[in-house]
């Protein structure tokens, strides 16, 4: 049997794997130890891991994070989250059909209680925001316990294979979000200071100041820090729509656990929602797994993420319909299909435009909530409480480590340590707080910007034409000649000329964009050589191979390698060299290796059940049509709607159908200020009963 | 010019709302006043969801049995799910003591139409399955006991009440009341003034500051309990359980009973009672009551160890000193009637209190009814405990 695994990847290698005998609903199957069941499933191809005890619908990934219930399948007898539970030999695997009964295993349990530990300070998040908020308060042997509930330290930089935006010398610019994610975590397990649990979720903050933390996903243990710092990231937003809760529909966080962390091959052809940067990110993480992109709609007139992000994935060839929204997933066990319609300047669907397109995936990319739930309890119980990253305020991971610092530095501050020479090696707090603001903005228009008239010697051409935090080529140049306009951060990058380019390509291989070209007139001016990043390609391109080059706007030509070369300090980032005729050289920016091939709709579309019937609530199966109607009817406290229709009630506890409810609200006419926000209470995921009720583990 | 009401009740909770109910289906003009932003979001919506006739006192369990069989005809009579299931209430006994105590609550309890029979270790193993058998003595069964869903119960008896004409006022606080000599001439809010015939104190753990308010100090203290509930599995368990024995626990503290029972979605629905009481309003979780509870409800159902907890919460029981309501008249007001200091069991007993009270006011009160006024009065020796708090 073929698993759906991605073997070559032009960015990760295909790491060490063992496998494991397993059965799932009574077939013997192949899987990989330790890789999270929900991945081995889906390298069979099983997308659909139960039916709904309400209304029988089916049930598969949706957070690939351990927040939702909607994974839960049966492992050996016992409900279990399919995203977070390792897969072991012979583990009998079942779907969740219904209500599963609880085992009959009725033998006694070793009962104990929970240890109490303190700290100085508690991080709950090993993101890039908890791990520089680690690497500060460690250097200064503050004991730090940094808690994390996946297996590894790095938060969602584990799973961002792009290149970073930014500062070089700040950071990390030019480098991958899993590159950045491991040298931050070399850096906090080299302090002596600073402990790290892994596999530890926060289940609820107290109002006794007490933290209770669930360690190596079994221990149940009370921590109290004299000081906390939620750096807990954030959760991905909703949409509602018919089919919103097929499997294959999930976002893009779920995706990329799938194909960048577990290297599955999630998809065959997918469909993204949303033109932010998560949506144009995923993508062109798409494209390099292998998986097609059959389009990215955009609800407004252009597109939120970077320019550079979408010109990208445009010169892939992916069509970007702007003005689109989604009317409907279509399938009966999972995505079959995905229809969109455009929408007209007051936000509705324009009757006729509905156009369906098969896929087996729907990737929902739009936006970010801050997972703040700790922070606001730690406000609301006089704890002393920090917050950084997307937990404070959603941004760019580069922003995250900004914050990450500059809450460090405060709390170093509030345990009034005197620590003013260090300041200078991390950078005084208002310098971080002005360069954090500048990580934080939204991007501006793109501007428009001359190519170079220059028709001599050998110079980078700068393809980038969005001012954003961007400058990692300006400190790679071995010349030192490249410069942002003032030297600020978001301003646009130009050749300066006063010496010569040597031609090394170092600014190429690093524009996170790949929006660099070097154009080559000193051999032939009639056709100057240019060199191009590429790094699509699960198979590296060789000399003499023939390429598709592109402009932004479209093809160029077919032309062939002239050289193919790596360096060393960017091994993943190939530079492309051919001859272009001098006309296009300096136009010339994609390389593509495949001809056009765009994806045309289904000649009808598949009409949409009513709007009212997707799903809000997707634990509690709770529809639109439902919740307006109380709406209608003068609720405006969402504990009452909670009450009545038990939307939010559910295992998640409300994370994905609040926002969503307060959109209903909006969309009814309600303001934001009369509407009565839901209690929050603890625990943040569901924990079994006898984990409360044992003492520390025989090993310790 | 002041709006005049037949009565005002003060709080829109678990006996608020049925007051308003049959005092409005019974023709009196009816304005509930309650702060939070909707109805239950007191205390009410803290309730477990327990509905028993199991008590020791003779006014609890005539006000259990009136309010079960409203509760249970619910659904057949107005149309809306609350989730009724009649399970039953189980007090298990491993001690002699609780087993004879139990044994001689029986004997009242059917005395006065409770159904109800003590029964040996085989039947209890049998209604609680998986239960530790190690030193179990046997238990009471009260099969007409049941459970309903405190939220939905209150959402449909607060839409029953408007339908038959009860005003709810919302996110309006009393801040005064003012007398003239031994009558209330108005209650005066945050954002108007009202007035009535008769003034009801249904202000759950906040009514004693209502009694101050009229210059009565009412033996009533709100004390905290933690509750929590469970991801839903298939039916297994019937009663509700309680265990009566106290626990000492030297890191999260002592408690005395704790009781859990299975929902109609399937879910477990546990709480304890600290020893001793968390005394004030605070309705914020602590970190002791999972340690605390988990411990107990193990070592009672070893099965539940894989039962995974959903959410916790924590609710405030207006107590008293011997465990039982005020319901009645007060000696030094014509106009102002309690029924507060419910002991947690607000809910379970709203709907008869509801029903008396509406009775009071129109003076048609049933012997039963008398009874029950002189056991609850504000004037009783407050020193015979509820046994079965």
């Amino acid at each position: 049997m073929t698993l759906k695994e991605i073997k070559s990847h032009p960015i990760l290698k295909y790491p060490s794997r063992k496998s494991v005998n397993f059965t799932f609903n009574g077939q013997e199957l192949i899987g990989y130890e330790d890789m999270v069941i929900s991945s081995v499933l889906f390298l069979h191809g099983i997308k659909t891991f139960g039916h709904h005890p309400k209304d029988n619908s089916p049930q598969g990934i949706f957070c690939a994070n351990g927040q939702c219930a909607q994974c839960t399948v049966l492992v050996d007898g016992k409900p279990m989250k399919a995203c977070m539970t390792p897969l072991k030999e012979n583990m009998k695997i079942e779907s969740c059909e219904g209500l599963p009964s609880l085992p009959a295993d009725d033998s006694a349990l070793h009962i104990g209680d929970p240890s109490i530990i303190s700290t100085q300070v508690l991080i709950i998040g090993a993101g890039p925001a908890g791990l520089s908020a680690a690497k500060i308060l460690g250097s200064q042997n503050i004991q730090v316990l940094l808690i994390d509930d996946k297996d590894r330290t790095g938060g969602k930089l584990v799973l961002q294979t792009h290149k970073f935006f930014g500062s070089q010398k700040d950071v990390y610019a030019g480098k991958r979000g899993i590159e950045i994610g491991k040298i931050l975590g070399e850096e906090v397990r080299s302090l002596e200071s600073v402990k790290i649990w892994l596999n530890t979720t926060a289940l609820a903050v107290f109002r006794d100041g007490l933290i209770g933390v669930l360690k190596d996903n079994k221990e149940y243990i009370l921590i109290k820090p004299e000081r906390l710092l939620v750096a807990t990231g954030a959760r991905e937003k909703m949409l509602i729509f018919p089919g919103d809760t097929l499997p294959g529909v999930y976002g893009a966080g779920a995706f990329q656990t799938l194909v960048n962390r577990d290297m599955v091959k999630a998809s065959e052809r997918i469909f993204i929602v949303g033109g932010g940067n998560v949506g144009l990110i995923a993508g062109y993480h798409a494209i390099q797994a292998g998986i097609e992109v059959v389009g990215l709609i955009e609800a407004l007139p252009s597109c939120g993420g970077y320019h550079v992000h979408e010109t990208k994935l445009r010169r892939l060839g992916v069509p970007i319909y702007t003005r689109h929204t989604i009317v409907s997933a279509n399938g009966k066990e999972q995505v079959e299909s995905i229809t969109i319609a455009q929408l007209d300047e007051n936000w509705n669907i324009i009757p006729g435009t509905e156009k369906t397109f098969e896929c087996d995936t729907v990737l929902i990319a739009v936006g970010l909530n801050p997972v703040d739930e700790f922070y606001q309890k730690a406000l609301q119980y006089n704890i002393p409480v920090w917050v950084a990253g997307d937990a404070q305020e959603i941004a760019e991971a580069s922003a995250a480590i900004f914050t990450g610092r500059i809450e460090a530095i405060k709390i170093l501050k509030d345990m009034k340590l005197d620590i003013a020479d260090d300041f200078d090696k991390y950078g005084k707090l208002e310098e971080l707080e002005k360069k954090a603001q500048i990580m934080k903005a939204r991007p501006p228009k793109p501007i428009e910007r001359d190519i170079p008239e220059k028709m001599e010697g050998i110079f980078p051409v700068f393809h980038c034409n969005q001012e954003i935090p961007c400058n990692p080529c300006t400190t790679v140049c071995p010349q030192e000649q490249i410069e942002t306009e003032n030297q600020e951060i978001t301003t646009l990058p130009y050749f300066k000329g006063e010496k010569n380019c040597t031609g090394c390509g170092r600014c190429v291989a690093v524009c996170p964009g790949l929006a660099i070209t070097l154009v080559d007139f000193r051999k032939d001016p009639q056709m100057p050589k240019v060199t191009l990043p590429y790094e699509i390609a699960t198979e590296k391109l060789s000399k003499g191979e023939i390429v598709t080059i592109l402009d932004n706007s479209g093809v160029l030509g077919q032309f062939e390698v002239k050289r193919a070369r790596f360096i060393p300090e960017f091994p993943h980032t190939q530079l492309i060299t051919v001859e272009l005729p001098k006309d296009i050289a300096k136009q010339a920016i994609g390389v593509r290796t495949w001809k056009d091939h765009k994806v045309e709709p289904l000649e009808t579309y598949i009409k949409a059940p009513l709007p009212d019937t997707a799903i809000v609530c997707r634990c509690e199966r709770v529809t639109a049509g439902e919740i307006r109607e109380w709406i209608r009817k003068g609720i405006t406290d969402m504990n009452q709607l909670k009450a009545i229709t038990r939307a939010g009630m559910g295992a998640c506890g409300g994370k994905t159908c609040t926002s969503l409810i307060e959109r209903l609200f909006r969309e009814e006419g309600i303001e934001n200020e009369k509407i009565v926000k839901n209690t929050k209470r603890p625990l943040f995921v569901e924990v079994p009963l006898g984990y409360f009720a044992q003492g520390k583990s025989k090993e310790e | 010019m002041l709006k005049k009401y037949d009565v005002i009740v003060i709080g829109a909770g678990s006996v608020g709302i049925p007051i308003a109910q049959y005092c409005a289906r019974d023709g009196l003009s009816v304005l509930v006043i309650e702060k939070e932003a909707s109805v239950s979001q007191g205390d009410n919506k803290h309730a477990i969801g327990g509905i028993r006739a199991t008590h020791t006192q003779r006014a609890k369990i005539l006000l259990g049995l009136r309010s079960i069989e409203i509760f249970s005809n619910w659904k057949q009579e107005h149309g809306d799910d609350i989730s009724w299931v009649q399970g039953g209430y189980c007090y298990v006994a491993y001690t002699q003591e609780h087993a004879q105590l139990f044994q001689n609550n029986v004997k009242l309890q059917k005395s006065l139409g409770l159904n109800i029979d003590f029964y040996g270790p085989e039947k209890i193993k049998e209604l609680v399955p998986g239960i530790n058998s190690d030193g179990l003595l046997g238990g009471t069964f009260s099969p007409s006991d049941g459970n309903a869903s405190p939220l939905l119960a209150a959402n449909a008896f607060y839409r029953d009440a408007l339908k038959n004409g009860a005003e709810f006022h919302f996110n309006e606080k009393v801040t005064a009341i003012k007398k003239n000599g031994t009558t209330i001439e108005t209650i005066i809010t945050d954002k108007a003034e009202y007035s009535a015939k008769w003034i009801i104190n249904a202000a759950g753990g906040y009514a004693k500051e209502i009694g101050n308010m009229v210059g009565l100090d009412l033996p009533v203290a709100p004390t905290s309990h933690e509750a929590g509930i469970t991801e839903p599995v298939k039916y297994f368990l019937r009663p509700m359980v309680v265990d009566i024995r106290p626990c000492t626990d030297s890191v999260f503290g002592n408690s005395k009973n704790f009781y859990f029972y299975q929902n109609n979605e399937g879910q477990i629905i546990f709480c304890i009672t600290p020893d001793p009481p968390y005394f004030g309003h605070d309705r914020e979780e602590t970190s002791r009551f999972l340690p605390q509870i988990a411990k107990r409800m193990i070592q009672l159902l070893p099965r539940l160890k894989n039962i995974k907890v959903r959410r916790t919460w924590r609710g405030l029981y207006p107590d008293t000193p011997d465990g039982a309501p005020i319901v009645g008249h007060v000696k030094e007001i014509d106009n102002f009637i309690n029924t507060i200091g419910m002991c947690g069991q607000g809910y379970m007993l709203g709907p008869g209190i509801g029903e008396l009270i509406s009775r009071l006011l129109r003076d048609k009160l049933t012997d039963n009814d008398q009874i029950i006024l002189k056991e609850l009065s504000l004037y009783r020796d407050f020193g015979i405990i509820e046994q079965l708090k």
